[in-house]
């Protein structure tokens, strides 16, 4: 055990004394939390309408009055009043307005016959965000003017109330339990994995191979050591991550006692399965090639930035095998819902079998010498 | 017992034999050298002995431990300076020195007294708290040593370690070795490709080429052992067709060879040949541009053993550096 904890004390002082590992193990992540959060977690404003009135009836002007009241109430749509539809229609091709709403001459008179009085948003649906953004406000407006003046006392027409159990949550802190597992998994792949080819391939293992260390000692004390690391950097994330994302009553020790029980064991899932893959690599290009690769194919089929209910098939093949699913599913449940253990039971089960099958896979492939 | 003990040791890589069928025995407290060019597999060897590499046939006794069954027997008796530098950059001279003692299981007390007495013996104690990626390359070659020691093995085994150094360096890890094994029990192996610092260090030394044992003994009686004692390196303002020739039947002469413009003229008797050669040369009218005279070095021994220089010998290309992506020196 004294030779474990040797090799564990030289990882960790080394450990110390790098800044710029420990500088972009951390903040690499936050950033992406932030910039992420932000910028997927707005809703679309000030979309340019071009509205063509083709009728100028009573009920076409209207329908003009709700489209202003709408852009200067909310500031989704900015209304411009355009008096011909070819030149309209020419502004949306070249982008200078993102749908054009056109009422056609018909309008009032099929108003006034009760004859399926329709109203045209021609939009530019390269965009899917913006184009669903401008049908969604533009349809909610049309059923306000649908809606007659005076609402009758009792209604008939069925009705849907939303009660959501848990507090808003923000894309920012959607995005956390993500961000958390990204920063172990950064962790162990430039700690772990780039440091540990380095070093074998300028030679430094053989300076620890002539030593009387057995195998499962050596094998230990790297991996012991890069899961601290890895904890050290999970945690520095649910801190700073909590409190940048607004996550309610971050310091509450029953759940940091459960948050650190699940980057204990992600780190060591991560680290087994790093470890694996690098047992037999002795090139350094090696691991900086697969670890872009490995970062994308982990991070997004896990379900961290967008739900895996909308994955294709394959996909959710990857989702179910990723060891990222599972944190990030476990982080979620104690970040944003504050479950208990029995809610992430599963999730740690997995981890810790994955871990052990890579690590008995790893300890098998390792060789004690050249 | 010897210190070490090598038995028929074979080590293939594919089709590739580095070392081909070697035997020999190191006896107890001696500096004992392996010279050769590099791919002659002495690297290899060396790798074997101290348990890094299993061999592909043959053994070695090693302070009485088999390397291929008895493994850590061998890692705790010996200390080990690969070729590579392997001191930790960002640790400190002395934190170095800790974590291989407790890798080796010192006792503190122990421990504390050694890397006391390693230090002033490898004059680093003013640099004990420094970072190693501060100090120089001589000076970290240095700190291995001193790690190397930590645990008081009984035999060191040293892979080309002045290689990399400045000329400065090189001398200042001689007189540290020789100071160190006064001062202990200790039986010292070294590699190298350095006719002087083979020379100068080693009791005995043993010829490696291509994976084969070619010569063993003292560096005194291996220099005695081959004829021609003197080499005339001699350069002159033009040469005739047939002056090679006409340089070997001078008196005395034993063999001639061309380098270019300079001819290098073994003779068994310097001073009679040096004085007919300028005769010759005077009576041609031709000048003699240059002309030195040597005794007999440990490369004038080499190439009687395996027919080449050992300078051009280093020449070749390693076919150990086709293996895959190794640095080898910092």
């Amino acid at each position: 055990m004294g030779r474990t904890w040797a090799i564990i004390e030289r990882e960790l002082r080394r450990f110390r004394r790098s800044p710029v590992l420990i500088a972009m193990s951390m903040t690499m992540p936050i950033v992406q939390l932030v910039v992420l959060g932000y910028a997927f977690g707005g809703n679309v404003k000030h979309l340019k309408v071009a509205v063509v009135d083709q009728d100028h009836g009573v009920p076409a002007v209207k329908v003009r009055e709700l489209a202003s009241a709408m852009s200067s109430g909310a500031r989704t749509i900015d209304i411009l009043e355009y008096t011909d539809s070819g030149v309209a229609i020419a502004d949306l091709r070249n982008g200078r307005v993102n749908g054009v709403l056109t009422i056609p001459p018909d309008f009032s008179r099929r108003v006034l016959a009760r004859n399926q009085p329709r109203v045209a948003l021609i939009e530019d649906n390269t965009d899917n965000f913006v184009s669903s953004a401008l049908a969604a406000t533009l349809g909610s407006m049309l059923v306000t003017y649908n809606q007659p003046a005076m609402t009758p006392r009792i209604s008939t027409a069925a009705g849907l109330d939303v009660v959501e159990i848990y507090p808003y949550v923000p894309y920012i802190q959607y995005l956390l339990p993500g961000s958390v597992v990204m920063s172990i998994f950064m962790m162990v792949m430039i700690g772990g994995g780039i440091i540990f080819i380095d070093d074998k391939a300028r030679g430094l293992h053989e300076g620890y191979l002539v030593t009387p260390i057995k195998k499962l000692e050596l094998i230990a004390g790297f991996n012991i050591s890069g899961t601290i690391k890895a904890v050290i950097a999970g945690m520095f994330l649910v801190l700073v991550g909590s409190l940048i994302a607004g996550v309610p009553s971050p310091f509450d020790p029953m759940r940091l006692v459960r948050l650190l029980v699940v980057v204990v064991v992600t780190a060591f899932a991560l680290i087994s399965l790093m470890f694996l893959l690098m047992v037999r690599v002795s090139d350094p290009l090696l691991p900086r090639a697969v670890f872009g690769i490995l970062n994308t194919v982990l991070y997004f089929p896990s379900g961290a930035v967008y739900p895996q209910q909308g994955f294709p098939g394959w996909m959710q093949v990857i989702a179910i095998a990723d060891p990222f699913t599972y944190a990030v599913h476990a982080f979620k449940s104690l970040l944003l819902k504050n479950t208990g253990f029995a809610a992430i039971a599963y999730d740690l089960g997995f981890l810790m079998i994955f871990a052990a099958v890579a690590m008995t896979a790893a300890t098998l492939l390792f060789k004690r010498t050249l | 017992m010897s210190a070490i003990d090598v038995q028929s040791i074979v080590k293939k890589f594919g089709d590739f034999t580095a070392v081909n069928g070697i035997s020999f025995a190191v006896e107890d407290g001696e500096i004992f050298g392996l010279l050769g060019p590099n791919g002659a597999g002495k690297s290899t060897l060396i790798r074997m002995l101290v348990t890094l590499l299993p061999p592909t046939a043959g053994t070695a006794l090693v302070n009485g431990f088999d390397i291929r069954k008895q493994a850590d027997g061998v890692r705790q008796s010996i200390g080990v300076i690969p070729q590579a530098m392997t001191s930790d950059l960002e640790l400190s001279v002395e934190e170095n020195l800790i974590i291989f003692a407790k890798l080796y299981g010192v006792p503190r007390q122990k421990r504390e007294r050694l890397i006391d007495e390693l230090l002033e013996a490898v004059e680093l104690t003013k640099w004990r708290s420094a970072p190693v990626k501060n100090l120089s390359g001589g000076m970290r070659r240095r700190v291995e040593i001193a790690r190397g020691l930590v645990h008081e093995p009984r035999i060191f085994f040293l892979d080309e370690p002045t290689t990399g150094l400045d000329p400065v360096s090189r001398v200042a890890v001689w007189e540290m070795l020789q100071r160190i094994k006064s001062q202990r029990d200790l039986t010292i192996l070294i590699t190298t490709h350095y006719m002087d610092e083979a020379d100068k260090l080693c009791d005995r030394i043993a010829i490696v080429d291509h994976g084969d044992l070619k010569a063993l003994d003292s560096p005194l009686k291996l220099k005695t052992s081959i004829p021609g004692t003197n080499t005339l390196e001699v350069s002159f303002s033009r040469t005739p067709p047939d002056w090679a020739e006409r340089l070997e039947r001078l008196p005395d002469v034993e063999r001639v060879t061309a380098h270019e413009t300079v001819f290098r003229i073994v003779s068994l008797n310097g001073p009679r040949t040096t004085l007919s050669l300028m005769e010759m040369a005077a009576s041609e009218g031709i000048t003699v541009l240059s002309l030195a005279v040597q005794s007999t070095t440990l490369d004038d021994v080499f190439v009687h053993y395996t027919g080449r220089a050992l300078r051009d010998a280093l020449q070749d290309v390693n076919p150990m550096d086709r293996q895959g992506f190794m640095v080898r020196r910092q």
